[in-house]
């Protein structure tokens, strides 16, 4: 294996990785901020200039706190979830193409950490592992409230992911083909798929609000009503890995909307600054254009997080088995018929 | 039966229409109602560097007056420890001796005077009770300590500040 391909994968995924984490950590400080200025508030403004170092001082916190293992919970189980929980929630920015290939020293370099043929596919896997993080810790932690947050989060992303991956088969009758970098390349220019699939869209960002916990379907870690939900007997650091992999969550499934729906690192008249750039900062400033739809997203998530109040867990059975299923399927079946008239003439 | 004070409203319950039961045009009405907050002046005040105005019957922290000519005006009667209903003041009354005329007012002065600021609430009756008008709740909010003794305020924090030598 060539060396050079080796240092560059290293180093894509170093980068990635610490930008999960960088943009985790600041979207705690985003959503308090955001919930402040939604609510006639100031938000942190202690720490640093406008509060730039809380996360700093929120993490700090965090470590510093006493570490309870609660003495009936089963203590293995205990402490894998919150890993899994965070490792789920880091895997999953592996396959998202984040621009097109970089040109070093004669050697095409991909911003990609790896290109599969079945990228979405991936994806799905990663995020339904994802609530195994959620339902480990719910159950180790021995503790009533706890247990109920873990089922409630596997049956809301059980019932969601069906609906999610039932929007996404209509993507793939258009693309014909899972590799997310394939993907992203046929939406050049301003021919995103959310032009063609609007409602895909939708029903996909629905189940997207589901599968991160989000509110409105924050069930599984509602406060008023599950003290916490599957965190009720965290603290310390596994508390904040718990709300960080909601975080890095929020981030990667809303690179995933920006991959799948709205370009990627696509941009109307592209061709145009790619002629007066050279291909390198052509191929960045499409990183940027990605990054500006992935924070465009997170800021959506919270603006939706402060407007909406909680589903009821019936509500939410109903909208995903009786609303977006039925939806996702007509979907298909149009998208199909479109197609094949399209081939046809 | 019929309603004697005629302000019951009977509410109908309707069935939601499809609009309605599709969420998405309350949501979206919804999204904007908080978006137009976004853009709204925050209500916050700074506390430490920003202080609200006091209302003027608001009572704070105590001060003992002075008179005219710069005497202390507290003549150490006791109805200010009697009327406090959270027994939060005491005082040891002294005689004013000749040379001390220039800072008592009366021949009868207090010359330890403490306040609990933990035990007061604030209500005011001391200075309702006080026939000297020399004990005011005019002051700020009182700062808050580590200890319960540096609660105790003696008459070096409660004392008006000397007149000016004019």
């Amino acid at each position: 294996m060539d060396i050079n391909f080796v240092i560059e994968k290293f180093l894509l995924v170093t980068i990635l990785f610490s930008i999960s984490l960088v943009i985790a950590m600041y979207s705690t400080y985003a959503e308090r901020k955001v919930a402040a200025f939604l609510q006639d508030r100031l938000g942190p403004d202690r720490a640093g200039p406008f509060g730039i170092l809380q996360p700093l001082a929120d993490g700090l916190k965090m470590f510093m706190k006493e570490e309870i293992i609660p003495s009936n919970a089963s203590k293995w189980l205990f402490m894998v979830g919150p890993g899994l929980a965070m490792l789920c929630a880091c895997i999953g920015t592996a396959v998202i193409p984040w621009g097109q290939d970089l040109t070093i020293n004669g050697r095409a370099v991909p911003l990609q950490v790896t290109d599969i043929n079945v990228g979405v596919l991936y994806l799905f896997g990663v995020v339904s592992l994802g609530v195994y993080g959620v339902m480990i810790g719910g159950w180790a932690s021995n503790n009533k409230y706890s247990l109920l947050s873990a089922i409630r989060a596997a049956s809301q992303n059980i019932s969601y992911e069906v609906a999610m991956g039932l929007s996404i088969i209509a993507l793939l009758l258009m693309t014909n083909t899972l590799s997310l970098k394939e993907i992203v390349a046929q939406q050049h220019g301003w021919h995103w798929n959310v032009l063609y699939q609007p409602l895909g869209f939708l029903i996909f960002m629905i189940c997207s609000f589901a599968e991160t916990n989000r509110a409105p379907f924050d069930l599984p870690e509602c406060e008023t009503e599950l003290i916490g939900g599957y965190h009720t007997e965290y603290s310390s650091m596994k508390l904040g890995f718990y709300l960080f992999a909601e975080y890095i969550n929020m981030f990667v499934s809303s690179a995933v909307m920006a991959t799948l729906y709205f370009g990627g690192y696509n941009y109307p008249w592209m061709d145009t600054v790619a002629g007066l750039v050279s291909p390198n900062t052509a191929a960045l400033i499409g990183t940027v254009v990605l990054f500006i739809k992935i924070f465009a997203f997170i800021f959506f998530f919270m603006w939706v997080r402060w407007t909406i109040p909680r589903f009821r867990y019936d509500q939410l059975m109903n909208l995903g088995w009786k609303g977006l299923i039925p939806l996702a399927i007509a979907n298909i079946i149009i998208t199909g018929i479109v197609i094949a008239v399209v081939n046809k003439f | 039966m019929e309603s004697l004070s005629n302000k019951k409203k009977v509410l109908e319950q309707k069935p939601l229409n499809f609009a309605e039961r599709m969420y998405l045009p309350a949501i979206v009405k919804g999204l904007g109602t908080t978006m137009s907050h976004f853009f709204k002046k925050s209500s916050t005040i700074k506390y430490p560097e920003q202080e609200r105005e006091f209302s003027i019957n608001w009572r704070g922290m105590h001060s003992l007056k002075r008179d005219e000519e710069g005497r202390e005006r507290c003549t150490a009667c006791g109805l200010c420890a009697l009327s406090c209903p959270a027994e939060a003041i005491t005082m040891i009354a002294a005689e004013r001796k000749p040379e001390e005329k220039e800072l008592y007012r009366e021949e009868k002065y207090a010359a330890v005077y403490e306040i609990n600021m933990l035990r007061c609430i604030f209500c005011g009756l001391c200075e309702e009770a006080c026939p000297k008008e020399a004990i005011y709740l005019d002051g700020p909010i009182v700062p808050s300590d580590y200890l319960r003794k540096d609660f105790i305020y003696g008459k070096d924090k409660l004392v008006e500040a000397p007149l000016e030598v004019k």
